[in-house]
């Protein structure tokens, strides 16, 4: 297969493991791509592609705009806090005057859940969801899983542990669909309060003791706790969740196997896990960032392979 | 009713593509003696296996050891992404080395409308600048072009309409040595 089986990456729910293969198979071809010493190819020189950013974001933004422009495409920005959706336009509004402007692509992140979604329905523009709201981080996912298979040679049949604030992570969402497509196993690790409800009927196990669930697995995924989404106290405190659900050296000096650590940053170092563990030779937190350019190059490529001229 | 008829003819059997390759082979070592400072490489997909034949030939029949061999993939430097019913597939590029101020040499089966070789000339601009490029094939299809763009080594010329189709087999993935014309 040559050819992905959606039109949009609105998230892992609504893709199969051929387009997984497919979108990783091409990964490997750009991540040579971007270590050669000119790390640029001409593909998608007749294609615009807008960032609509309605959410902060340095590490996704900067990561799809590297991607875009190594394919050679036209590159526009957009972030809320400086545009008219503060005076009071609509997304489809906006995202037409953008189109008006002869754009093919638009990547887009939203606080809310589902924005790209009904975007994909009301406008002519391949949708690119960068992360919508708690819902969904598709192009995280893949990469997390491309990191993985990067690392230990396969998903398939490994262990992953997602640790931390579930409740608010597209992260987390994306990356169980991923997993299980890929025929992992998958548990989830984290405060009481931050584990949602019916989690397992996603096929995901649940451990709430940490040191468990890092003797359980061979990949330790953790995640940030999301305090601007917190609307009211999950935890005592930081102090409290740093003790109880941290990760440091010693933890996992005690385990008798070496397991990866990953995590989608931005770290909070001395919370969820120690500077000394990020920077170990155990995590792969930066392979992460570099893997995340080739996989969005790939999902953009496959993408605008089907807008025909 | 008309039926659909297809017909292959050989151009070229094993025993000719061993000569030619022979040919091809002293054609380069009478250019670039003992290859210092040239580097072959291989279009994607097919090209690879020529290419390899070839140094395979200069290291065991001329003993010109160490030759430089690259495969380069054009896939993303195509001037048809997007205008082709069929998706393109990419295949692995492998150079392991610098082409800065060396002569390379491309390597492709069939030279047909040039278009293949235009995306390798921009393509191979992204490991460096090379001295000088040159072209061997082993098909050169003239009458052909759509590019200003010609052959330094041939195995063959043939001149066939633009229906007919020239396919070049290798033992290494089709079990045996063979060119042919088909006609649809």
């Amino acid at each position: 297969m040559s050819q992905l089986s959606t039109q949009n990456l609105l998230g892992i729910k609504h893709i199969n493991k051929a387009d997984i293969d497919l979108i990783f198979k091409t990964a490997d071809h750009f991540k040579e791509v971007i270590n050669r010493p000119i790390k640029k190819v001409p593909s998608l020189r007749d294609i615009t592609i807008a960032n609509l950013f309605f959410e902060n974001s340095t590490r996704t933004k900067l990561s799809f705009e590297l991607a875009e422009k190594r394919l050679s495409a036209d590159v526009i920005n957009f972030s809320a806090n400086q545009s008219s959706v503060k005076k009071g336009e609509t997304l489809i509004d906006t995202a037409n005057n953008i189109l008006s402007m002869k754009v093919d692509i638009i990547v887009m992140r939203h606080p809310n859940v589902g924005a790209c979604d009904f975007l994909s329905k009301h406008v002519d523009a391949k949708i690119v969801n960068a992360g919508d709201g708690t819902h969904e981080h598709p192009t995280q996912a893949l990469l997390d899983s491309y990191s993985i298979r990067e690392k230990l040679g396969n998903v398939n049949g490994k262990k992953i542990v997602i640790i931390g604030d579930i409740l608010h992570s597209r992260v987390a969402l994306s990356n169980i669909y991923a997993l299980k497509l890929q025929g992992a196993e998958v548990k989830v690790c984290g405060p009481k309060t931050l584990i949602p409800k019916y989690i397992e009927s996603l096929g995901v196990g649940i451990e709430y003791n940490i040191k468990k669930a890092l003797e359980w697995c061979d990949v330790a995924n953790v995640l940030r706790v999301q305090n601007e989404r917190m609307e009211i106290n999950y935890f005592p405190s930081t102090r409290e969740y740093s003790q109880l659900f941290g990760i440091n050296k010693k933890m996992l000096d005690s385990l008798d196997k070496e397991i990866v650590i990953m995590h989608p940053g931005p770290i909070n170092r001395g919370v969820e896990i120690s500077s000394d563990v990020a920077d170990s030779n155990q995590s792969i937190i930066l392979n992460q960032v570099e893997n995340g350019v080739a996989i969005r190059m790939a999902v953009i490529y496959l993408l605008a392979q089907q807008i025909k001229q | 009713m008309f039926g659909i008829t297809m017909s292959k003819k050989t151009l070229l059997n094993s025993k000719e593509i061993h000569i030619i390759l022979h040919r091809l082979a002293c054609q380069l070592i009478e250019n670039h003696n003992n290859f210092k400072n040239t580097v072959l490489i291989g279009i994607q997909p097919r090209g690879i296996y020529l290419a390899k034949r070839l140094v395979a030939i200069l290291q065991n029949d001329y003993a010109i050891e160490n030759v430089l061999l690259g495969h380069l993939d054009i896939t993303f430097y195509r001037d048809d992404f997007r205008r082709r019913d069929e998706p393109l597939e990419a295949n692995k590029t492998y150079i392991d080395f610098i082409v800065e101020d060396k002569n390379v040499v491309f390597i492709d089966d069939v030279l047909f409308s040039g278009r293949s070789i235009r995306a390798a000339l921009t393509a191979i601009q992204s490991f460096g600048r090379p001295s000088d490029i040159e072209l061997l094939v082993l098909i050169d299809r003239r009458f052909s072009r759509h590019l200003p763009i010609q052959p330094d080594y041939i195995g063959r010329q043939v001149d066939v309409i633009n229906e007919e189709k020239v396919t070049v087999h290798w033992k290494e993935k089709d079990n045996k040595d063979a060119v042919y014309i088909i006609n649809n």
